[in-house]
């Protein structure tokens, strides 16, 4: 099947729909098909969209000269398309996607706290990312947004009053965690509601960690944005830094060499072994199985010294520049990295053997926090989460880019939605890397690196979409005429696992949350920025 | 069982067997840690790491520092869950003006003496996130007194180790 056959069904029922499309383009946003529509069709388009079951999968907005621009991304059959509207910024009025799609929700508050967007048939109004720390009516993201002198001056206090949905009934009480938590994790507020150890429902507060990433951006050079993207999630470094950098690269029309692709392709890889690996034996150890947490954190440790030794920096940070990379592998390298892998390959899979064979860990895992392949669909789930849930969708494979265009990835999915489908997820694709990493290796024939990046001349954006270790990441980027970034939004794919946890949790008890939350494990900063 | 046990037994203590330059450091520097905190601090000092703003990357070293490599309670170093509990706050992040007084009121939570330790470039001056940012306080010392600054995006857990170091010594 040829890219974009769906389209032009979509086209013809908006047609049907009378929403008029006013411009499509094919390059703008490449590899994303753009459509632009009047603002009052906003919320007919996504309809129509929901009809046709297009997966939602992200809203950004972008104040410039008097008129914010909303663009909202959506996915079907690996291609993207991208609805885009322009509304004036003192009349900033939009009809809202939440009734189509539910998952809009959270992105169009956090449009609603940062521009002043107004989404007029929007069931939910409360603030999201913003809290106490900047006034109601003044918006970062507007160009004139500047913090009052008493407002900066005194500690911001702290969000007491949130509004919680509330459910009363004979029995039931309220549990209100964070946003402290009790160990070395991110801070965010989680407000459960239990009867007896049975988890009723689950409302989430996150923004504790907005540290203004969007604007932090405006006005840096592309080698300071991609800096940046790489701390938006700290243990998605390179993949956030490449998806930046493919954005600048789309927007300038400077594409790095196959050598630098490689090379990305073996970072992102690396980050996500890591991370599987850290992530399963927290997961094992949650449930008191101490032994997983201690053979994976030295086989992650490992890992990280090899990453240090071979390329400078534990978790790869700054390795990705706009254009290429900064390290490149000699030859020895190479042959180090194979022996690596055939070493961590025979220890995970005796490892994993064991852990798969282990009454104790198969009593709390298996038909624990269940997310159901419908509800997972319905929210937009990619990654590890989808994945263990019947959403097969991976960018590498659904919509490849290089160096996975050039060397196919091997995908997976199951459907049973539970803890343990996330386990053997993460299991899987540590296998499926290392042996597309030693594929990598074969080919790999050290040479120069074939960096060729230069500033566009005239204002110009561009869009990143990289398959991270916790699912698909789209990043936008617009550069000014000078060179400067103008407008820099990274949606991490913990937008859609966060409200997933909330159904994941509903039905287990109370001592099964911290294993869920593990095996979710959405990013706070990600999602804050 | 017997596998878990053959495969314990097999791999044996990594701790002391690996032969990298970096884990003798770790030693000379873990065993002088444990001797400043057996004199100062009654054979245990406790940390509660927060928070403040962080992009995780720091969270992640200071994990590793409890990883059969580092194994830091060996010395006498451990987290604990509460403040309460705590002699230490390990502070990362720019801290951002949503955790400022989650921040505080972990501060006084935690009974005196105790002392503030910034990890990471972020939690020392605001990192890459800058200190002229509407969202963010740019680094621990705006919102409380330091005793301690550990540089590095991330620092590498050695790192920290020697950063608590200095900070025994200080005390
Ligand atoms: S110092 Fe670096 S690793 Fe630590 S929180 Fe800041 S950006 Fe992240």
């Amino acid at each position: 099947m040829g890219r974009f056959d769906w389209l032009s069904e979509y086209l013809a029922r908006l047609e049907d729909e009378h929403v008029l499309v006013r411009r499509g383009s094919a390059q703008k946003l490449a590899p994303a098909h753009v459509l632009e529509i009047d603002a009052e069709d906003w919320g007919r388009a996504a309809r129509q969209a929901s009809l046709m079951e297009y997966r939602w999968c992200g809203l950004w907005g972008d104040e410039n000269a008097g008129q914010i621009r909303v663009y909202a991304c959506l996915e079907n059959d690996g291609d993207y398309l991208v609805l885009q509207t322009a509304v004036a910024t003192d009349m900033p009025v939009l009809p809202s996607h939440v009734p189509s799609y539910p998952i809009a929700d959270r992105p169009e508050r956090h449009a609603q706290d940062m521009l002043g967007l107004v989404f007029s048939d929007s069931p939910d109004e409360r603030r999201w990312i913003r809290h106490q720390a900047w006034p109601e009516s003044s918006y970062p993201l507007r160009r004139n947004f500047s913090l009052p002198e008493q407002a900066a001056s005194q500690p911001a206090p702290a969000d007491g009053d949130y509004p919680f949905r509330a459910i009363r009934g004979e029995g039931v009480c309220e549990i209100p965690v964070g946003p402290v938590h009790a160990g070395i994790i991110e801070p965010g507020h989680f407000r459960f509601n239990v009867v007896g150890e049975e988890i009723l429902s689950l409302e989430q507060h996150l923004g504790y960690v907005h540290k203004g990433i969007e604007k932090a951006a405006v006005g840096r050079s592309p080698e300071e944005l991609v800096r940046l993207a790489g701390r938006v999630s700290g243990d998605s470094s390179v993949a956030h830094a490449w998806a930046a950098c493919q954005a600048l690269e789309r927007a300038s029309g400077c594409y790095p060499g196959a050598r630098d692709v490689e090379l990305r392709g073996l970072f992102c890889e690396r980050e996500r072994v890591a991370n599987h690996l850290g992530d399963i034996g927290a997961i094992c150890n949650d449930v008191g199985f101490a032994f997983a947490l201690y053979q994976c954190s030295r086989l992650r440790e490992d890992w990280l010294r090899r990453n240090r030794e071979l390329f400078g920096h534990r978790l790869l940070m700054d390795l990705l520049v706009p254009g290429g990379v900064t390290r490149d592998l000699d030859s020895a390298g190479v042959e180090s990295l194979k022996q690596d892998h055939q070493r961590l390959r025979q220890e995970t899979d005796e490892l994993f053997d064991i852990l798969l064979d282990q009454p104790s860990l198969e009593d709390r895992l298996l038909n624990t926090g269940v997310l159901r392949p419908a509800t997972a669909k319905a929210l937009g789930c990619t990654g590890y989460v989808g994945k263990a849930s019947g959403q097969g969708f991976d960018l590498r494979i659904s919509n490849p880019y290089p160096p996975y265009a050039q060397l196919p990835m091997t995908g997976v999915c199951l459907s049973e939605g539970d803890v343990m489908a996330r386990v053997q997820v993460r299991m899987e694709e540590i296998r499926h890397s290392l042996a597309w990493m030693d594929q990598l290796l074969e080919r790999f024939s050290p040479g120069e690196s074939s960096r060729d990046w230069r500033i566009p001349d005239g204002p110009c954006e561009g869009l990143g979409l990289v398959e991270g270790w916790r699912g698909e990441i789209i990043t936008y980027v617009r550069l000014d005429a000078s060179g400067r970034v103008a407008r820099f939004f990274p949606r991490d794919p913990s937008w859609h696992s966060w409200p997933a946890l909330e159904r994941i949790v509903m039905g287990n008890i109370v001592p099964d949350f911290p294993v869920c939350n593990k095996s979710v494990n959405g990013s706070y900063s990600g999602q804050d920025l | 069982m017997f596998r878990i046990l053959r495969k314990t037994l097999g791999i044996g203590v990594v701790t002391e067997q690996d032969p990298a330059a970096t884990d003798e450091a770790l030693e000379s520097l873990g065993i002088e840690v444990k001797r400043l905190v057996e004199a100062r601090f009654n054979g245990s000092l406790a940390i509660r790491e927060v928070d403040a703003g962080s992009c995780n990357g720091c969270e992640l070293e200071i994990h590793a520092m409890n990883n059969p490599y580092h194994d830091v309670e060996r010395f006498g170093i451990h987290f604990v869950a509460s403040p309460r509990h705590a002699d230490v706050l390990l502070v990362t992040g720019p801290v951002s003006r949503h955790m400022e007084t989650a921040l505080l009121r972990t501060w006084e939570a935690t009974p005196a003496p105790k002392w503030v330790i910034a990890c990471g470039d972020c939690a020392c001056d605001g990192g890459i996130f800058g200190q002229d940012n509407y969202a963010s306080c740019g680094g621990v010392e705006a919102v409380l007194p330091v005793d301690l600054r550990i540089s590095g995006c991330p620092p590498a857990p050695l790192e920290l180790l020697a950063g608590l170091r200095a900070l025994i010594q200080a005390s």
